[in-house]
């Protein structure tokens, strides 16, 4: 993928982008198309997945047998790189000491960002998750409602390529009918589980995940994304037509080189490159938004870490997609005498409302799946199955102590081993030599775990700030976090491991890990499930809120924000398809501004 | 349609790979490894947080290993024990399995620390108390003689209060060797993995396994069935 230095840089775009994740590409790919000139800003290097990917390689070919270290947090061969928990030369804080209080800070440093290696898992969020205030009276509603949004998860889906089915469940929406692709065959212990969770009530269906399960229909696609436009429909035919359908090997943490999954770097930029409209810069560490007179964004000053100078971009809009970390520091360090607090910060609420995911899960031991014929499972390199929220009508009615949903994540065993020993020391206790082999053998694939991802509801305790002290290598001021989960989340994990409990012992089996936890043990650190959203909030009134309903600034009129920091509250659902679905409708409003020459 | 790994392997990664296995083994022919026999302090510096990902690694590749000949001995004798050859498969030796824990215990990660000051005085503690109890080195045990020190310390519950240490050791130890003999092809096959190959169609579970499981395959091919409707 061909980048740009500093120096090579337009006088000035139409839109400067600082982020190449799924917001950043969406955010790319929609102005491009449309003829719009880009300049799109990553922290990290330059990524090409194409050669970088490792795709078959097997553990004993990876140093410590691809065990997770400080340096690889999610194994070696997880396609992050540079990226993690810590990230060299860019510290963060916490304003605790206490453990609960905690907030784990995962950054990517490389072109597209998290989307190199997250789970693929695209849930819509459903009527219900954009107006959660007006249904139990908590946190906020959204400025938009599922029909807003719909057309633009319909286009994402069909973009990016998403398998799934429609079931027709409570706030758990279908999408149009031919636009998923098929959904894998469930796995042994996923179907094992469906059978038996239907006795404790919880329905497990397909999943939906961003891969090709089939090619993606290149010759009618392209029109329905981009009607009238006979260039885009061109570029975007020739780039779904270099992606392979998933061969069913190698799990997508580790991206895919062949492009079966989707990754901005392979599916959002390369279009957006095919254009010429498109300038990449990496290694550019946004340090502000650059202000003319006139209340409008001029452009961006950043970081060129390749040689440590200040460089600067010049655009007509800007978006800011860099996470809701970042996107809070570089407008709380974008401070003038006409905004001391920080930029697009006139309601104060910049950094408020932080959110993650509730993670909480449990494990345990099937005899049932114990000595299975040996058989390929590798699927979809992801999950095949989950559990959407199956109690909305309880909560209506009062008969459960926390207000919002989870679903369930699941997996079984009979993945690649290696690194450790591969079944419980419990099972096999004290065996070596040929007993322990033959014990392997049975054990192997007979643990089933299950793992809780619910909304957080937000709250005045959770919010991310500037530390007046801690400077990076560079001397940008960094964040400090403040955590603090509510009640509500710790009684969701403390239903989440009882419910867990009992799908494990529907389907004959035990639990062996978490057993009997109370939410407050059980529930994971905050940031965990890297699902961290929130921190810029849209809403319908400028004083009670940073953007409004198009993730434009109250504020500043040229700036929009497109990661999940505009979020008033966080589904169960994964925030990623959400993100890019505001992505391109952000994106077409800017195209529609910039035709009426309001740019 | 099985994709062999090393025809696609970059060319630069072949020479490498060539290059860094003809240095080893020039180094020191045990194994084929560069040993440094001498030094018991793992490295410093690890793989780093931008290492090339598809390239092919071998212990040694990025610390060096720090096993002395007589430490290598011993584990390799326990790594067999604990991993034989039987109808499962090849001995633990023959998969380098001793190579992969020698790298495990030299690297500088906190981890991998933890388990070196566990390991190499478990370790010294077989060599001697396998001459305590026989006058000879436990690698000059046989499988019998063996077996009487493991027993006594394969299980922490069940080990007695001088040998929980020794016991700890053996879990660590067992884990590793397990961790590494089960992350090669053979122990995939050991263990019943079947997969890392390029399909054209995923199937889910053979007829069998849905039999032994009392379940059916939920998800039909050809078209997507729709159980209902949003719109």
């Amino acid at each position: 993928m061909p980048e740009t230095r500093p120096s090579q840089a337009k006088s000035e775009y139409d839109v400067a982008i600082v982020g190449s994740g799924a917001g950043g590409g969406q955010m790319a790919y929609t102005l491009t198309l449309a003829g719009l000139k880009c300049v799109l800003l990553e922290a990290g290097r330059a990524y090409h997945p194409d050669t970088e990917t490792a795709m078959f390689q097997r553990r004993d070919q990876a140093p410590l047998m691809g065990v997770s270290t400080p340096d690889k947090d999610f194994g070696f061969h997880d396609a992050t790189v540079d990226g993690g928990w810590d990230v060299p030369n860019e510290p963060y804080t916490q304003a605790s000491k206490k453990d609960e209080e905690q907030f784990w800070w995962w950054r990517a440093r490389m072109l597209g960002g998290r989307t190199n290696h997250w789970g693929r898992i695209s849930l819509r969020n459903g009527p219900y998750d954009f107006k959660p205030h007006a249904r139990d009276g908590l946190g906020f509603d959204w400025p938009l409602d599922y029909e807003t949004v719909e057309p633009y998860y319909t286009k994402v889906e069909r973009l990016i390529g998403v398998y799934g089915t429609n079931e027709g469940l409570e706030n758990t929406p279908d999408s149009p009918d031919g636009v998923l692709l098929p959904a894998p065959k469930g796995r042994a212990a996923e179907l094992l589980a469906q059978k038996h969770a239907k006795k404790v009530g919880v329905p497990i269906i397909p999943i939906h995940r961003a891969v090709l399960t089939k090619a993606l229909d290149a010759e009618t696609i392209p029109a329905k994304l981009h009607p009238g436009n006979q260039r885009a429909q061109k570029i975007v035919a020739a780039s779904m037509r270099a992606r392979a359908a998933c061969f069913w090997a190698t799990d997508c943490g580790r991206g895919c080189n062949i492009r079966a999954n989707y990754q901005s770097t392979t599916v959002h930029l390369p279009p957006a490159l095919a254009t010429g409209n498109l300038d990449i810069i990496p290694d550019a560490h946004a340090r502000e938004i650059l202000m003319g007179r006139d209340d409008k964004a001029t452009g961006v000053l950043f970081i060129d870490k390749t040689t440590g100078r200040e460089e600067r971009v010049k655009a007509k809009a800007v978006v800011i997609a860099a996470s809701s970390g970042e996107t809070v520091r570089i407008l709380l360090n974008s401070r003038s005498n006409r905004s001391p607090n920080g930029l697009a910060n006139s309601s104060g609420l910049v950094g408020k409302y932080i959110m993650d995911t509730v993670g909480a899960d449990v494990r345990g031991h099937i005899p049932a799946l114990e000595n299975l014929p040996p058989h390929n499972e590798d699927g979809a390199g992801g999950s095949h199955f989950y559990a959407p929220w199956w109690l909305y009508q309880q909560q209506l009615a009062g008969k459960l102590d926390f207000a919002r949903g989870y679903h369930i994540e699941m997996g079984g065993t009979r993945r690649m081993p290696g690194g450790g020993l591969p079944v419980a020391a419990d099972l096999v206790r004290g065996a070596y030599g040929t007993r322990l082999k033959e014990d392997a053998r049975r054990y192997y694939g007979a643990s089933f775990g299950l793992a809780c991802r619910g909304e957080m509801i937000p709250n005045e305790h959770s919010f991310a700030e500037l530390d007046p002290n801690v400077k990076d290598k560079w001397g940008i001021p960094v964040v400090r976090w403040h955590w603090r989960w509510s009640d509500q989340e710790l009684n969701m994990a403390t239903h989440a491991v009882k419910t867990f409990t009992s799908i494990i012992e529907a389907m004959g089996g035990h639990v062996t890990h978490n057993a009997k936890m109370t939410g407050q043990d059980a529930i994971m650190n905050g940031g965990k499930i890297i699902h961290e959203v929130g921190g810029a909030l849209m809403g319908a009134d400028s004083r009670k809120s940073v953007c409004n309903e198009w993730n434009r600034t109250w504020d500043v009129k040229n700036l929009f924000l497109n990661d999940g920091s505009p979020f008033p509250s966080n589904a169960d659902k994964n925030p990623t398809l959400t993100i890019m679905a505001l992505a391109w409708r952000t994106a077409d409003h800017i195209i529609a501004e910039a035709r009426k020459g309001n740019l | 349609m099985k994709i062999n790994t090393e025809s696609r392997l970059p060319r630069r990664d072949v020479l490498k790979w060539f290059a860094s296995v003809t240095a080893a083994t020039q180094l020191n022919p045990v194994g084929g490894l560069t040993l440094t026999a001498a030094t018991s302090t793992p490295g410093t510096k690890g793989y780093g947080t931008d290492p090339d990902l598809a390239g092919h690694y071998q212990p040694g590749d990025f610390w060096p290993l720090t096993l002395t000949e007589n430490q290598r001995r011993i584990a390799i004798a326990l790594a067999d024990l604990i991993l034989p050859q039987d109808h499962l498969g090849p001995a633990a030796s023959e998969l380098r399995v001793v190579d992969y824990l020698d790298e495990w215990i030299s690297a500088p990660y906190p981890r991998q620390v933890n388990d070196r000051r566990e390991i190499l005085p478990g370790l010294d503690w077989l060599e001697k108390e396998s001459q305590r109890r026989f006058t000879k080195g436990f690698s000059a045990l046989n499988a019998e003689q063996m077996r009487q020190v493991v027993d006594d310390i394969c299980w922490p519950p069940d080990a007695r209060p001088q040998h929980k240490q020794a016991a700890a050791f053996f879990q660590t130890f067992r884990s590793i060797a397990a961790g590494a003999y089960y992350a090669t092809e053979p122990g995939w096959k050991a263990i019943g993995y079947v997969g890392n190959e390029a399909l054209i169609s995923f199937n889910g579970p053979p007829q069998e396994v849905l039999d032994q499981l009392g379940v059916e395959q939920t998800v039909k091919s050809g078209p997507i069935i729709q159980t209902g409707g949003f719109e």
